[in-house]
């Protein structure tokens, strides 16, 4: 997560002190992602090495006032609508431990993916404890706790689809499957035509 | 003494070679004020388990304890008067009847059991009331939005002195905004005592609950071990 741009987003309302951003900062993202004051500090003065944000100049500290430049605005506008990078899968290491697990002897694969299930569901009613609990005008706090939800809820589909394909082949320790490297490699092919 | 216990509960349809084992001795155990989720894929059991711990059929083998009443001890009467009064069910595809009023839908189950029906209403309206829908209870099924039928079905399955909760993918196809909201419902009329068990596949649906426990193949497989506690998670995202 960029801090950077964070603070830039907050600067870009109004000018604030560093202590100010951090409360800030913390209120909106609910609270999920604490910050140290230091870290903010360190970071406001990168930013105005970089001739994106400027202080009063005269205090100190805490004192200390930050506004933004018209090159900030700038910075800020494009991180905002340049997409993270999604494009190439991240290396899973779940999804490792299943492909490894497959075929394996002695390791049955249902049981490795029930094990990885049940800790996921766990971590999931974690979340909703919390947003059970959460004050209804909380908006920030419910959007980080959704996103977070969705991206269990998304590692449990690939499971139960892991473990639906797996029966339909018909066995709970299947030889390994043919190699499938000619089709990642012709993925990542694919890639690369589409970044060019 | 638990709101429904099931013990080695097992369910055999056809015979012969078409012989199909939905259940094949299910133990499950739910207290008064605990939210379940029995949570597996399609064929797994987890409908037939819901229609069986609420008497909707009967188990192959096995015993099936409602409030404390073994439930192969009733007679058919007995059984139909217990669900009445005793058990709520919520479906998928809500089972509202098109042609009664909101308030009539969740007044009939009182009215079906001998309640007069001035009490009964009364009943229906603190029953809609809780679940915010006392504006709407002259609305016949197909004047309210997919969220009001289904809020509809979740009072129709508290009211009166319900003691047992059940409900088979109860936010049917509703989107996650008005899923989460009957959730929250199921969720409250637990912590008012009631013993809720929800079926369903869904993991975002399942984590509402106190435990889940996974059925595979007409058996229960695994179950979720006791929480930590929230601040644990808050630390973890914190580091």
């Amino acid at each position: 997560m960029s801090v950077r741009h964070a603070l830039l987003a907050l600067l870009s309302e109004a000018p604030k002190y560093g202590l100010q951003m951090r409360d800030e900062f913390e209120r909106r993202t609910g609270e999920i992602w604490p910050l140290n004051v230091g870290q903010v500090y360190t970071t406001l003065q990168r930013l105005e090495r970089d001739g994106l944000v400027v202080s009063d100049g005269e205090a100190e500290g805490a004192q200390k006032s930050y506004r933004i430049t018209p090159e900030g605005a700038t910075e800020l506008a494009t991180w905002l609508r340049t997409p993270p990078d999604l494009s190439s899968p991240p290396r899973d290491e779940l999804v490792i431990k299943i492909l490894v697990g497959i075929g394996l002897p002695g390791v049955d694969v249902h049981e490795v993916i029930q094990a990885h299930r049940r800790h996921v569901v766990e971590l999931m009613q974690e979340w909703t404890r919390i947003k059970r609990d959460a004050a209804a005008d909380d908006l920030s706090l419910a959007l980080v706790l959704d996103a977070e939800l969705f991206r269990l809820d998304s590692v449990i589909r690939w499971l139960d689809a892991a473990e639906g394909r797996l029966r339909r082949v018909g066995a709970t320790n299947p030889s390994r499957p043919a190699a499938s490297k000619p089709s990642a490699t012709q993925a990542r092919r694919g890639r690369e035509r589409v970044a060019r | 003494m638990s709101a429904l216990q099931l013990s080695r509960v097992t369910k055999v349809y056809g015979s012969g070679a078409a012989e199909v084992h939905a259940l094949r001795g299910v133990d499950l155990c739910v207290e008064p004020g605990e939210l379940v989720a029995v949570m597996g894929p399609s064929g797994s059991g987890k409908s037939t388990l819901l229609t069986i711990a609420g008497s909707l059929e009967e188990p192959s083998g096995g015993e099936v304890n409602v409030g404390g009443v073994g439930l192969s001890k009733l007679s058919r009467n007995e059984r139909a008067a217990l669900r009445r009064r005793a058990i709520g069910y919520v479906f998928q595809d809500f089972n509202l009847l098109p042609g009664l009023t909101a308030a009539e839908n969740v007044s009939l189950p009182l009215e079906l059991d001998g309640v007069p029906v001035r009490a009964a209403r009364a009943a229906a309206a603190v029953a809609l009331e809780r679940l915010g829908l006392i504006d709407r209870a002259g609305r016949f099924p197909d004047e309210l939005s997919g969220g009001e039928r289904q809020r509809v079905a979740v009072a129709r399955a508290i009211v009166g002195d319900r003691h047992l909760l059940l409900a088979d993918e109860p936010s049917g196809a509703l989107d996650s905004v008005n899923a989460e909201s009957v959730m929250r419902l199921v969720r409250e009329s637990c912590q008012g005592g009631v013993a809720g068990v929800v079926v369903t596949h869904d993991a975002q649906l399942a984590s509402w609950a106190d435990r889940v426990v996974f059925i595979r193949d007409g058996r229960i497989v695994d179950q979720t071990a006791e929480p930590d506690g929230p601040e644990s998670l808050l630390e973890n995202a914190a580091r």
